[in-house]
This record gives C-alpha cells, structure tokens and sequence, in this order.
C-alpha cells in the first residue's frame, strides 16, 4: 500500500468553467476518496423570495443557472401556478416544452463541446459549439434571448411566436439535426472518444438509486426515470420516452445525452405540428397560498422546486434542488478507484452546473 | 507597444456568475465570434496575461482570489467587468453573500453590460480596454517604469 | 395543467431514522431535503418510488436545533444536511462525511434563521 498524498483539484481548473474544489485522497495514481467542498458561487438565491415578490421571482429563477436557464423559470412558474390553481392557455404550455427542448439541445452540446475538451479533442469542441451557435440563433429569433430568455413568466409566456417564424425554425432544426448527426457519430463511434470513456467512472445501477443519482447520470445506470413522464406541460401529449443505457459508464452517460439530443428535435417537430392558436397568457389572480413540489426535467436530471405562500405577494420559502446537487454524491463515489489523469474526465460526464448546485 | 494591441493575453475568472455570461464568454473563443483572429489568447495563468475579464458578483469566497489575481498580473493591466453582475451585484446585490461589483475589490477599466452579456459586447468591450491598455503601456514608459505588480491598496 | 398528486405524512425527529431507514429498504429515492424556519423548524423530506411522490414533515422547537441524520440509510443526505447545518445552524447528530458548518463558508452566519418580520399582505392577497 502506498503513501497517502492529498491532491487538490479546483476551484481553478482548466475543464471546469466554474469553481468547485475536490480533495483527492491519493494512493499513487490511485483516487481513494474525494471530497468536495464548495461555496464558490453561492448566492443565497433562496433567500431572495423574502424580498421580491412573487412574479419578480420568475426572472431570479431563471438566473440560478445560465445553462438550464429557461426550465428554472418555467419549474417556478408552474410550481406557483399550481398553487394559485391557475390554468395556463395550451399554446404557452406547448410554446414552454418547445424551449425547453430547444435549451436542453443547447445544453448537451455544451455539454459535448466541454467533454471532447477535457480529452483534448480541440477540433470536436469547436464543431459541437458550432452547431450550438445555430441553435442560438433560433432561440434568440423565437424568445429574444441567447442564454437568459426572458420569456417565461406566471400565468404563460411573454411572447408569442408567429407561423412563420416556427415554420423557418423547423426548417433550420431540420439542417440543424443533419449537421448534429456528423458530430454525434464522432461521439459514439471515434476509437479515441471510446478509449477516454468505456469502462471508465462506473455507476452500477442500484448505486445510483441508492445515492440519488438523477438526469443522465440515473438513465446512464439503467434507471428509466425521466421527470417528463409526469406529463408536466404537454408532455404527455408527445410521444416519447426515456432514454437508457445501461453500461454505467462515462460512454453510457455521452450516449444519453447523445440520443437525448435527437429525441428533443423531434419533441419540437411534434409539438410543432400539434400547437394551436390562442393567448398565451392569463392574468395572475391573488397571491399564492399553500405548499407544492414541482418536478421537471432539465438538461441535467430532475429538478425540484419547492414553494410555499401565505398570500402575501412575498413566499415564505423558496426552495430549489438542483440536479446537480443530486449528482455530487454519486460523483464522489464514482471518482473513488479510479485515476488520476481520469478524474476531469468522469467530473464531467455528470456533467457539473455549480452554480445550479449552490444557487 | 503596438505589440498589446496585436496579441492581447486574456484570463477569464468566473466569481459568483450564473453561468449564463462565462458560457458567451466561451462562446467568444469558439466559431461565429472567434476572438482569435484578432490575436487574442485566452490563457490560465495570471502572470501571462493583460487583460483580466471577470463574470459575475464578488462574495467573501472569492474576494480574496480576485485581489490574488489581479496582484499576480503584470503592470500595465486593465479590467473587464463583463456583465449586470460584475458590474453591480445585477439582481443578487440583495442577497447576503454577495458584496457588490468588482469595483469593490479591485479597480476596473471598462464595464460591459448585459443579462447575460452578449458576445459582442465583450469583443467591444475587450477592444475598449485594447486602447486603455496602450494608454496604460505609454504613461508606464515614460515614467520608466518595470512592469512590476502594483501592490494592492 | 397537471397537478401531481403528492403524499404527505408528520412524524416526531424521534421516529425519523426509523421510517426512513424503512423507505430506504423498500426501494425509495431520495428526492430532496428541505429545510425552513418560520416559527419553527420545520424539515421535509421527500421521496420517489415508480411516480409516487412522498413528502415526511419534521416540525420542532428553534430552541433545540437538534436533529438526528438520515446518511444511514441514505449516504447522499450529506450534502443536505451539511447545507442545513450552515444555513440554520442545525445540529446533525450521526452524521457521516460532516463537514461542521464549513460546506459553503458563508458570508454570513446562519443566514436563513433570521426570517423577516411577515409582510403586510399586498392589496387584493388574502392576510393569513
């Protein structure tokens, strides 16, 4: 048995574009324990639901996070429409899932971008933003935002997209997808990706229920569950379902999100084809009152928004469980065993949001 | 100095930011906004580089680690407050843990706008600071100085 | 619009490592621990098992910021209570991977134990 030496990894580190620091128990080039400690980013953004009032807060929640941003929004709109019992039209409830998958494509593809980095595939980063670039484009054109839509609100959405503006968006998703699918083939297929990925950073299966695991992370260990099969939205209107892998390892949770990335063009075709005309918003009765846990699917895993009203205009507790959040014990237990040079590599694959997690 | 002004060195920190302004950031080094045509390199080190660009709002955490950092880049320097939050506390300056823009730690030379910033305004805003820096490059000249950190007050 | 149909139960601290531990050999998944301080401490703890959703409510005195952790039974509760324990100042007693108040080191001691005065409710809300 060797000497024990204690590696520090972060808060500065050139794969993560936030700061969380990990404390790697090593034994030669051997992970035997990590332990993370975090706090870098913390905002006390729970806290803030005491001084803004309810709808302000709409536009806080979607600034947890600069990644998942729109489903923030959207989760504490529909936690607190569901307290005020408030009914939204069916064309903001399909709007909301367009843009929710549309930021879960852009999410991924960050996503890949960042991982094809951390195993120094400079030029398949590059391509993977690329494309992204795209689909900002088409998000900026239908919400008015980039990164921070804007667009969601208590009672619906703040804008509407007219025909032809959809119409033109399907047919550069459409380009879109053909263009994905090159880089997507890269991910699955590449001698190299696969040699950074298989077999690396397992999660079995009841781990990763045992621990908690959500997102990716969960349907990468063979557990089907997807917060969209709750039927928040429409999304029981749309045929779908979980994607799985079930290897556990850092390939199975790239081809999650890989597949995922598909599924999502086509829950924008469907909802696309089936949107109807109408308002899409109504007005806010009254102040919230009571307690409800909205759950959602972000890019990430299962998010959960708790809310709770007095009917003041002010909620007396605002509480959001980030995906990530959920993720960091499974991490730890993943990083143990494995080596060094693997760890920037197997901190992605549950593909880490910082600022989700300390909010 | 013509020589800042063609290959300005760049180092990103992210202090308390929602993400949302450190992912355009990337942005600007990735396809369609490609900051390195214009010469400028995005590096890790403190020590290499000129122009410090700082997403999001100070807290106590990190506080510490911008003063570091600043200190450890070499004279002559600007700042780059990129985004609502460096520049004020954006919609966090209530909260607890947040003291404030950048400005209450360390001095800033220019102060890009936006919720998240937009890729062009941090180009436009690092380009501003290009200027700054070659005024900072000549007044370091003629007062003949080394290049050597300015102690933090 | 779908309102999930949530489940709810209240039980003393006493009876909460019990219950969980039972949870836990029945299969279900942590889903979340949230902490709030009004008048009271009041703690829940929710959990998922095939699209059940089930929240236990722990309610006790702020003058006994005791509670007895749950990493027995569920080892990813640490980072739960560890954020309890830096943002109410609560005690965990049995907890594995403590981190002692130091998980976020923040600037402020305890920041959510302090609740504001209740707001004057807004024109047209119903006071409570």
């Amino acid at each position: 048995m060797g000497q024990r030496t204690i590696i520090p990894f972060g808060p500065q580190h050139p794969v993560l574009p936030e700061p969380i620091h990990l404390d790697l128990v090593m034994e030669d080039e051997k992970v035997v324990e990590a332990i993370p400690s975090i706090g870098f980013i913390h905002r006390g953004l729970e806290k803030m639901a005491e001084k803004k009032d309810f709808q302000e807060m709409a536009y806080i929640a979607e600034r947890i996070c600069g990644i998942c941003s729109f489903i923030h929004s959207m989760g504490y709109c529909q936690a607190i429409e569901a307290l005020l019992k408030l009914e939204i039209p069916k064309r903001a409830e399909y709007l909301r899932v367009i843009w929710s998958e549309m930021s879960r494509i852009h999410s991924h593809l960050l996503w890949l971008g960042l991982t094809a980095d951390a195993f120094g595939f400079e030029s398949l980063f590059m391509h993977s933003w690329r494309v992204r670039e795209k689909l900002l484009d088409l998000i900026e054109e239908t919400s008015g935002g980039r990164v921070i839509f804007g667009v969601c609100k208590v009672g619906g959405v703040r804008r509407d997209v007219d025909a032809e503006t959809l119409r033109r968006a399907l047919e550069a998703l459409a380009a879109l997808e053909a263009e994905y699918r090159e880089i997507a083939g890269v991910f699955s297929r590449d001698a190299s990706v696969k040699r950074r990925m298989t077999g690396i950073g397992v999660l079995p299966k009841e781990d990763a229920r045992a621990l908690g695991a959500v997102g990716p992370t969960l349907r990468g260990s063979g557990v089907a569950w997807d917060a969209r099969r709750l039927q928040y939205a429409v999304y029981g209107e749309l045929d779908w379902a979980p994607i799985t892998e079930e290897a556990g390892d850092c390939q199975a949770r790239c081809l999650v999100r890989i597949r995922e990335i598909f599924q999502s063009f086509d829950l924008i075709r469907q909802a696309a084809g089936k949107i109807s005309d109408g308002p899409v918003a109504v007005k806010v009765p009254g102040n919230p009152r009571g307690e409800y846990f909205a759950r959602l699917e972000q890019p990430r895993g299962e998010v959960v928004y708790y809310v709770k009203g007095n009917g003041t205009k002010n909620l007396q507790r605002f509480r959001v469980r980030t995906p990530t959040f959920a993720n960091l014990p499974p991490l730890l237990k993943i990083l143990q065993g494995c080596e060094l040079s693997d760890v920037p590599v197997i901190v992605l694959t549950i593909d880490p949001c910082i600022s989700c997690a300390e909010r | 100095m013509a020589f800042f002004k063609k290959s300005p060195w760049l180092l990103h920190y992210d202090a308390s930011s929602c993400n949302g302004c450190d992912i355009e950031v990337l942005a600007c080094l990735t396809p369609i906004y490609d900051v390195e045509r214009f010469g400028i390199v995005n590096t890790g080190n403190p020590k290499h580089a000129d122009i410090l660009l700082i997403t999001g709002a100070v807290n106590v955490q990190n506080e510490e680690i911008v003063r570091n950092l600043y200190g450890q880049m070499p004279d002559p320097k600007v700042v780059v407050a990129a985004g609502a939050c460096a520049m004020s506390g954006g919609v966090f300056q209530d909260s607890y843990n947040v003291l404030g823009g950048i400005d209450k730690v360390i001095p800033v030379d220019v102060y890009v706008p936006g919720c998240a910033v937009r890729p062009e305004a941090i180009i436009d805003g690092v380009v501003q600071s290009l200027a700054i820096l070659e005024r900072k490059a000549a007044e370091l000249k003629r007062r003949g100085g080394s290049g050597e950190p300015e102690k933090p007050s | 619009m779908m309102i999930e149909e949530q489940f709810w139960e209240t039980l003393d601290r006493a009876a909460l490592p019990a219950r969980v531990g039972t949870l836990a050999k029945e299969g279900w998944r942590l889903v979340q621990i949230c902490g709030s301080c009004h008048e009271a401490f009041e703690i829940l703890y929710s959990f998922d098992k095939d699209d059940r959703f089930l929240s236990l409510r722990v309610a006790f005195s702020k003058d006994d910021p005791v509670l007895p952790s749950i990493t027995e039974s569920y080892f990813g509760a640490f980072s739960y209570e560890n954020e309890m324990q830096d943002l109410f100042g609560l005690k965990l007693t049995g907890l594995k991977l403590n981190f002692n108040g130091n998980f976020y080191r923040l600037a402020k001691k305890n920041p959510f134990l302090d609740t504001p005065p209740a707001v004057a409710p807004a024109p047209g809300g119903v006071s409570s």
